[in-house]
């Protein structure tokens, strides 16, 4: 199931939660959804998941709204909360159930799926110990698990990372990569390696407001715009070198990082590279290339460029 | 209807679970018992084969102990925040609060169902009415429903228990005493009106024996309104 979202905007107040959204996940895509604090992200899922009302646009899972058919639609959608709340009474096995049941599992199906959550979640040690007994992490499992327990088309996970360990992140990570390929998933977090890790598109909203919208080497070229290497060229006068790469013709500008060691940095024109012209000039030449390094933006560069200003 | 009924379910385990629903039971046998056998105008005091003494004790308690069983009931899921998890799932607002409702009620159906040996014990050494029993019963039900219906209003208002408890015990006392007080100091339609509204006098013709429509019609008004408005208070998130 697709998920559209049109001109979506949300007011808390005087203050504009979200403001004129619009984009569109697939089927088989993982959308990772960034942005500050309070920039409308969870407001955003709270809307999608039924939670709280459409402020003004419209949400279309499939190809029915959400405004008139949102009872019907829940059905399709798992969602772990911000802070994953849960019954801290209930042992993990009765909370598997009770949410089963709330969902409408065939009643021959819940404890076949109650059974494969506790394994894929890894919950089975702790499956007869009541919520409030268990760590954060292992909250942080049931979580997922009361969210997956449906086998919902539609995963909105808000911050699903949060209190794992290292190793639990790197399984979560690949549990949701492995759930993404049939089923239409939107998590949001604040771990930019993370949304690298898992998503196949990526979505910045700064102030209820899309600030970028794609893969993660699509805003790097969009923040970047021109190719940036470092080289180091070996077995030449500094100073022909430098001369030399000037005159290429797809060469923006050329700046001496090391005079001693030959090292230099170089950025061309915009859509153009220079890396086979900088090593036909080498071969030419006689010179030794010993170094090319092209430099990447880092995600967090350019999380900070579009969310700062 | 099976989601209602699941809902119901998890809050009937969640009050034995906690303890609440024990301690509830002890308590209102403890003291319905007590006064109806053993103190004050008790049965062998006034020497009649009546549980009118039972039903006038059971008003009171009813009163008091049905705020402490609701008051949690939404207040607590939106303190913790699983009131988002719980609407997120394949529920409407409604269901959740009928099934609150309905847990709590069935809750106080147990409690009331284990004071069903007075009538028994009565009954077998005096003449019992049973008609008037089975009346007082029900009006104790109604009573009930009412009662519940205004706490789970006033839980869904605040997201503290106490507020919820008060709340819920503020309205309650309109009903079940102020109304009448006031009636009895205005006069002409006004005091008609507030005659009208005090619960009081509907569960005193009730458990006098005298099934009347007017009576049913006010108490299924109460439960009514308290549910309408506590769905209302809950779908209130919605608002832009």
């Amino acid at each position: 199931m697709d998920i559209r979202i049109e001109n979506l905007s949300k007011r808390y107040g005087p203050q504009k939660a979200v403001d004129q959204l619009s984009f569109q996940v697939k089927t088989g895509e993982i959308l990772g959804f960034l942005g500050p604090n309070g920039a409308g992200k969870s407001t955003t899922m709270k809307m999608i998941t039924g939670y709280i009302g459409i402020g003004e646009g419209e949400i279309r899972i499939g190809d029915k709204s959400i405004r008139d058919h949102g009872d019907e639609l829940k059905k399709h959608i798992g969602y772990l909360p911000e802070n994953n709340p849960l019954y801290l009474d209930m042992p993990v096995i009765d909370y598997l159930r009770f949410c089963a049941d709330l969902q409408g599992v065939a009643p021959d199906k819940v404890e076949e799926r109650i059974r494969l959550m506790v394994r894929m979640c890894g919950l089975n040690e702790e499956k007869h110990k009541k919520i409030g007994e268990l760590s954060k992490g292992y909250r942080q499992r049931v979580g997922l698990a009361q969210a997956m327990i449906h086998d919902p088309e539609i995963l909105i996970l808000d911050e699903p990372t949060t209190g794992l360990d290292p190793n639990q992140i790197v399984e979560i990570r690949k549990l949701i990569r492995e759930i993404g390929k049939e089923k239409t998933v939107i998590l949001s977090t604040h771990i930019l390696p993370e949304v690298e890790a898992t998503c196949d598109r990526i979505l910045i909203i700064n102030k209820g407001k899309i600030v970028a919208n794609g893969t993660a080497e699509t805003l790097r070229r969009q923040a970047t715009g021109q190719e940036i290497v470092k080289l180091r060229i070996e077995d030449g006068p500094a100073d022909q070198i430098l001369h030399e790469l000037r005159r290429i013709s797809t060469v923006d500008l050329v700046e001496v990082l090391d005079r001693g060691l030959n090292r230099f940095e170089l950025q061309s024109r915009s859509g153009a590279s220079s890396k086979r012209e900088v090593f036909k000039l080498c071969v030419q030449k006689g010179w030794v290339l010993t170094e090319l390094i092209p430099i990447e933006t880092r995600l967090e560069d350019i999380f900070r460029n579009l969310t700062t200003n | 209807m099976h989601t209602i009924w699941v809902i119901t379910k998890r809050e009937l385990q969640s009050f034995f679970d906690s303890l609440i629903a024990y301690i509830m039971l002890i308590l209102f046998l403890g003291f319905s018992g007590f006064f109806t056998w053993l103190y004050g105008s008790d049965i062998f005091l006034t020497g009649q084969a009546s549980l009118e003494s039972f039903f006038g004790i059971a008003f009171w308690t009813l009163f008091f102990f049905i705020p402490a069983l609701t008051m949690r009931l939404l207040a607590e899921e939106k303190k913790t925040g699983t009131i988002e998890m719980l609407l997120t799932k394949a529920v409407t607002d409604r269901d959740v609060v009928i099934g609150k409702f309905l847990s709590t009620f069935l809750l106080i159906a147990v409690a009331l169902a284990f004071t069903l040996p007075y009538p028994i014990t009565i009954a077998n050494i005096g003449n019992l009415d049973i008609g008037q029993v089975v009346c007082g019963y029900f009006g104790l039900l109604l009573l009930s429903g009412a009662y519940i219906s205004i706490g789970l209003y006033a839980s869904s208002v605040t997201n503290n228990q106490i507020v919820a408890f008060l709340v819920a015990i503020f309205i309650s006392l309109f009903f079940q005493l102020i109304f009448e007080v006031l009636s009895g100091n205005f006069t002409g339609l006004i005091g008609q009106i507030f005659s009208t509204l005090s619960l009081s006098n509907h569960f005193e013709s009730i458990a006098r024996g005298v099934l009347d429509t007017r009576d049913i019609i006010y108490f299924l008004s109460i439960i009514f309104a308290g549910l309408f408005l506590s769905e209302l208070s809950l779908t209130k998130r919605n608002a832009d």
